[in-house]
């Protein structure tokens, strides 16, 4: 048969697929463990990261251990000790029948589409028992892709110790500067409620002006990546409101005050 | 064509550099060459996708029709990329990180593509995985000297360690900011190719 007949070419081509798929296939399967462990690692590296507490050279897994995980029924607010903190998976379980459900259009400020019913979340406390920090995972559309990220609120609830993004596919050198770490040092300190207790914080078009009373409430725009900025002030909108964990913020804040 | 194995490594580091005399492959040249670690990985990346696929292109070099010759150059040329990706995010997650999607963008990365059409469809196996291997390794070169320049002037290290202690950090070297910008890697590479030809006179081309 000559190469160069149709035959020949779409038997070269078909072959030709059908070994480089077993190639990539076959990586992909034996690298997944290994990738997968690393991923964990690195989540846990930004869990730190977004509390502030990682520090190069001590191990990830010793600095990770003063963590409780708790998980959260978000509608009622309270910790549940069903499905298990060990093996939960809040993004199969935003995906799965009887964890997850459907948001509906007109409060899908995050635009996700479904979410799940329940979320890890990871709490520090005293040697007392009093809680130090939490750090909640959020989540929501940019302009390409998903941003997953960890907001940390000090103890009060409301201060932000720290937001970090661990995984996006947003452009490089624009909505990709959500990982610029001069970008991540602006939220420490903000608040991230009002006085009232409803969430306000924004990431605003342009820079913020330090003297105006809103400026706690604020975060500078990302140049050249408005949807990016907007998608990051409606995934924090969306997941610190009613719908996400404010429930169990207003809960724990109650205990506090008792 | 029945260049010495050593002639066809060796040939691309000065005589034929894929970057300096080519001029191929700039894009990624700028984009990693800021620190010499994701220079190394890139360049030992670079170097396994530019071998392995000449040889693969050689291998099958009398079967591919010529119709679709490029697409299938590319059909192989993006499995091994996907594959060395995987194992970077596999064994090196933190540099698969930082390079995030310029491993990726190997796939079009000029040296590869052209490696394959100019010499593996002509060229038998062992010749193509040479003359992969030589190209590559013309490209690490040019990326470890431009890697270094930058990493050097840019924060005062060198794979981390500080040599020239930065007078932000209480030292006494001021950074210059601009080699930290992928700009300062067209200069670089602007002066390199300037010294190359003046040293090099065949290089010049004639117009």
């Amino acid at each position: 048969m000559a190469k160069d007949s149709i035959s020949g070419t779409l038997l070269v081509a078909g072959l030709l697929s059908v070994v480089c798929s077993a190639l990539v296939s076959i990586s992909a399967v034996i690298l997944r463990p290994l990738q997968a462990e690393n991923r964990d690692l690195d989540r846990k590296k930004n869990i730190l990261q977004a509390a502030g507490l990682f520090e190069e050279g001590r191990s990830v897994e010793e600095l990770f251990a003063k963590f409780e995980i708790r998980i959260v029924d978000l509608a009622s607010g309270d910790f549940v000790d069903d499905p298990d903190a060990a093996t939960f998976n809040q993004r199969k379980a935003a995906l799965s029948n009887d964890q997850g459900l459907p948001i509906p259009k007109k409060d899908d400020l995050a635009g996700i589409k479904r979410r799940s019913r329940f979320a890890p979340i990871y709490v520090s406390s005293d040697d007392d028992g009093s809680l130090q920090q939490i750090i909640l995972p959020v989540h929501g559309k940019g302009l390409w892709s998903t941003l997953y990220g960890y907001l940390a609120l000090d103890s009060d609830l409301t201060t932000i110790k720290g937001f970090a993004f661990y995984e996006h596919g947003e452009t490089p050198g624009l909505g990709g500067e959500v990982d610029n770490p001069r970008w991540k040092e602006q939220w420490i300190g903000k608040q991230a409620f009002d006085s009232a207790g409803n969430p306000r914080i924004e990431v605003i078009k342009g820079a913020v002006d330090p003297d105006s009373p809103e400026a706690r409430h604020q975060v500078d725009g990302l140049a050249g990546a408005t949807i990016t900025s907007r998608g990051v002030s409606a995934l924090l909108e969306y997941w610190l409101g009613e719908k996400g964990f404010k429930p169990m913020l207003d809960r724990l804040r109650d205990e506090k005050g008792n | 064509m029945t260049d010495k194995p050593s002639k066809v490594v060796l040939d691309p580091l000065f005589n034929n550099n894929p970057i300096a005399y080519q001029v191929l492959g700039i894009c990624s040249a700028l984009a990693v060459t800021t620190k010499l670690e994701t220079v190394f990985v890139m360049a030992a990346a670079v170097t396994a996708v530019c071998a392995l696929s000449n040889s693969a292109v050689s291998l099958i070099r009398n079967h591919i029709p010529n119709n679709i010759r490029i697409i299938v150059q590319m059909t192989i040329i993006a499995s091994l990329v996907i594959v060395v990706d995987m194992i970077l995010k596999a064994y090196a997650y933190g540099i698969s990180k930082q390079l995030s999607i310029f491993v990726g963008l190997i796939i079009t990365n000029c040296i590869i593509m052209g490696r394959a059409e100019a010499f593996a469809m002509k060229n038998p196996v062992g010749a193509s995985f040479f003359d992969g291997l030589g190209n590559g390794l013309g490209y690490s070169f040019i990326l470890i000297v431009v890697g270094t320049l930058r990493e050097l002037f840019g924060s005062g290290r060198l794979f981390g360690h500080v040599i020239l202690p930065l007078s932000t950090e209480g030292g006494w070297y001021p950074s210059n900011g601009l080699m930290l910008l992928p700009p300062s890697a067209f200069f670089i590479i602007g002066l390199y190719i300037w010294l190359l030809r003046t040293w090099k006179k065949d290089q010049i081309e004639t117009s």
